[in-house]
């Protein structure tokens, strides 16, 4: 009698090597059979009447709320002394008025209800539901056809996609050790189908080259797989222990990174100049860096910290913007780990991902580092359509400056008692326009 | 995050908090979630440092009176209900409202209402006045370090001199919704929903 287990073992074997020929083979020669892209026709075509079931869904019961992605209240973009002006009604002039209060508390009640800030630091909220149920935020049940998608969905992610793409990483995470720097490129081809990454770039002759630095922004550590698919380049980070550890060790043998301890990050001229070294190099490849220090979600472009621009050389900005209906790239290190962040990626749909390649950018002679770098911000923010915010990504974990406060109470203080009144008041900028 | 929160959120609840603030169903689980998501400590509490991170206000001059309004006396911990009381104050006045019966009790969002919250940042002590220390307390908020001791002083006095009508050197209640009637406190006092 034949041994059952044997002979799906068997099976399991030969199912498996015949997958990941098919996936391992092309994309090695980076070819590519096609088969992700009908995958992700098949899946906007899903969503699509997903959207319109649940659209219909929401007319039909009122009482389901309506998701909104762009906040939930309306915010006044007025100055402060135009709202100031608007407060003190028939009484212009400068002094002070016992209403005058009413402008920080409501400004102070709709930053509590909601911030700018904060929201950067979590994951974005889908105008329609891409079923599944991590962005399930108020969604609720519609019909019987799309809950069973959703359980077709939920089976299809975690027993086929999942298993395949977890092999997939582990082989190839392994294989990696063996490989010469030949193949660091197909390395991260590897990765990138095993994520199932569809990755379109853009304006590939604006592709960083060597001797300068590659700026962009900052949503996942994936982020560095998707630009190394296309080149190689030299990465500036801190030394991680665990997971990342591993991955970073096994990069930097075919890849000459320039890693710094944590102690040594704190001391900036060390940084500085040990990047200058290495960019001064023409034939060094381009340095990776993320200016905004931080993950962010991918709505926005936070503060890119000067650092890196005051290195000289040519800066080649390039934009990523993640398509969020396939899934959530974002990753919220205060709330999951790197290996269940790995876990969700790998369980959702797909990452589609746009990358444009800006044209190369230098510091002018009349501009310092920090508005050369507010130049190079906002250049990414337009090409990607994500939004150009002033705040600094390091609020995720401190505490804003007092000096912000203290513009605040100054702007204020040049309305009460500013010898040219109302003439000047058009002047000040709003209360949320900041620098730094 | 999301659907998590509005599970624990009971309808028994959420109908509790529409009768005593007003917010429609919707409103309160949206609040509920932006609630949940400033609770860093997942304890169904917040506290002041919760706030604090907020950095727009954090750096807002006033943002420590705003706090504290939510905190009533010597508490650390506000739950959602005293939030959703505290916030209810800057709900839109409906114009179903309007018109309302005065017998009935005033609901926590009436213009009178919105201007006791007002006088109350300004009242520490609740004394039912607003004394010429706590004025400058405010004012001195609100300025920083830009302006002096003399022209602050100066500034109280004239605010006071101006508003105050039985000569006590100080505002009453009936005083300072006197100076204040004729600005759109609804509209100044109220924060917009999008739905």
């Amino acid at each position: 009698m034949e041994d059952p287990w044997g002979t799906a073992l068997a099976l399991f074997q030969v199912w498996i090597s015949v997958l990941l020929c098919l996936v391992m083979l092309p994309a090695m020669f980076g070819l590519s059979l096609g088969v992700t892209g009908v995958y992700i026709q098949i899946l906007v075509q899903i969503l699509e009447w997903a959207t319109l079931r649940i659209q219909r869904g929401r007319k039909e019961k009122t009482s389901v709320p309506i998701p909104l992605p762009n906040g939930i209240i309306h915010r006044d973009g007025g100055s402060m002394a135009q709202e100031m002006l608007e407060v003190r009604g028939s009484r212009p002039g400068g002094d002070f008025t016992l209403g005058d209060v009413f402008y920080f508390y409501k400004k102070g009640m709709e930053s509590l209800v909601d911030d700018q800030v904060t929201q950067c630091f979590s994951s974005e909220e889908l105008a329609s539901w891409n079923l599944l149920t991590r962005t399930n935020q108020n969604f609720r049940y519609i019909s019987l056809r799309l809950t069973v998608i959703w359980g077709v969905g939920v089976f299809v992610r975690y027993c086929l996609l999942f298993p395949l793409r977890l092999v997939r990483e582990l082989g190839h995470i392994l294989a990696k050790h063996w490989l010469s720097e030949v193949a660091h490129l197909m390395f991260y081809r590897i990765c990138a189908r095993g994520l199932s990454a569809t990755i379109r770039y853009h304006n590939k002759e604006n592709r960083p080259k060597k001797g300068g630095i590659c700026v962009a922004n900052h949503t996942t550590p994936i982020d560095i797989i998707i630009l190394a698919n296309d080149r190689c380049y030299a990465m500036v980070g801190q030394v991680h222990g665990g997971l990342m550890g591993v991955i970073q060790r096994s990069m930097v043998r075919s890849c000459p990174h320039v890693w710094f301890e944590r102690t040594e990050m704190k001391d900036r001229n060390t940084v500085t100049n040990r990047l200058r070294e290495h960019v001064t190099c023409e034939d060094k490849l381009p340095i990776l860096i993320f200016p905004e220090g931080t993950c962010i979600n991918n709505t926005s472009v936070m503060m890119f910290k000067k650092g890196s621009f005051e290195i000289g050389g040519t800066i080649y900005p390039v934009a990523i913007k993640y398509d969020p209906r396939f899934g959530d790239a974002f990753w919220n290190s205060a709330k999951y780990n790197m290996v269940s962040y790995l876990l969700r990626t790998m369980t959702s749909w797909a990452i589609v991902v746009n990358v444009w390649y800006l044209p190369p950018m230098t510091r002018l002679d009349q501009e310092d580092a920090s508005q050369f770098a507010q130049r190079v911000k906002s250049a990414i923010a337009l090409k990607g359509g994500l939004i150009d915010m002033a705040w600094d990504g390091g609020l995720k974990r401190a505490r804003v400056k007092d000096s912000l406060k203290e513009e605040q109470q100054k702007m204020y203080s040049s309305m009460i008692v500013g010898p040219d009144g109302p003439s000047d008041l058009a002047a000040t900028p709003p209360l949320l326009d900041l620098q730094d | 995050m999301g659907s998590r929160a509005s599970t624990l959120l009971r309808e028994e609840e959420i109908e509790e908090i529409k009768k005593e603030t007003g917010f429609s169903h919707s409103q309160i689980t949206r609040l509920y979630s932006r609630f949940s998501s400033l609770d860093k400590g997942e304890n169904g509490t917040l506290s002041r440092e919760d706030f604090q991170r907020i950095p727009e206000l954090a750096i807002n001059p006033l943002g420590d009176r705003i706090i504290n309004a939510f905190f009533p006396e010597s508490e650390d911990q506000v739950n959602f209900r005293g939030f959703m009381r505290t916030l209810a104050h800057f709900r839109p006045i409906e114009d179903n409202e309007k018109n309302k019966d005065h017998t009935a009790s005033e609901p926590l969002n009436s213009r009178t209402n919105k201007l006791l919250f007002a006088f109350r940042l300004y009242d520490l002590d609740r004394d039912d006045k607003i004394s010429r220390d706590e004025l400058l307390q405010v004012l001195r908020m609100m300025v920083g370090v830009n302006i002096s001791d003399e022209q602050l002083g100066s500034i109280a006095d004239r605010t006071i001199q101006e508003a105050d009508q039985n000569g006590d050197s100080s505002i009453s209640f009936n005083e300072f919704i006197k100076v204040l009637e004729k600005v759109d406190v609804e509209q100044k006092m109220s924060i917009r929903f999008l739905h």
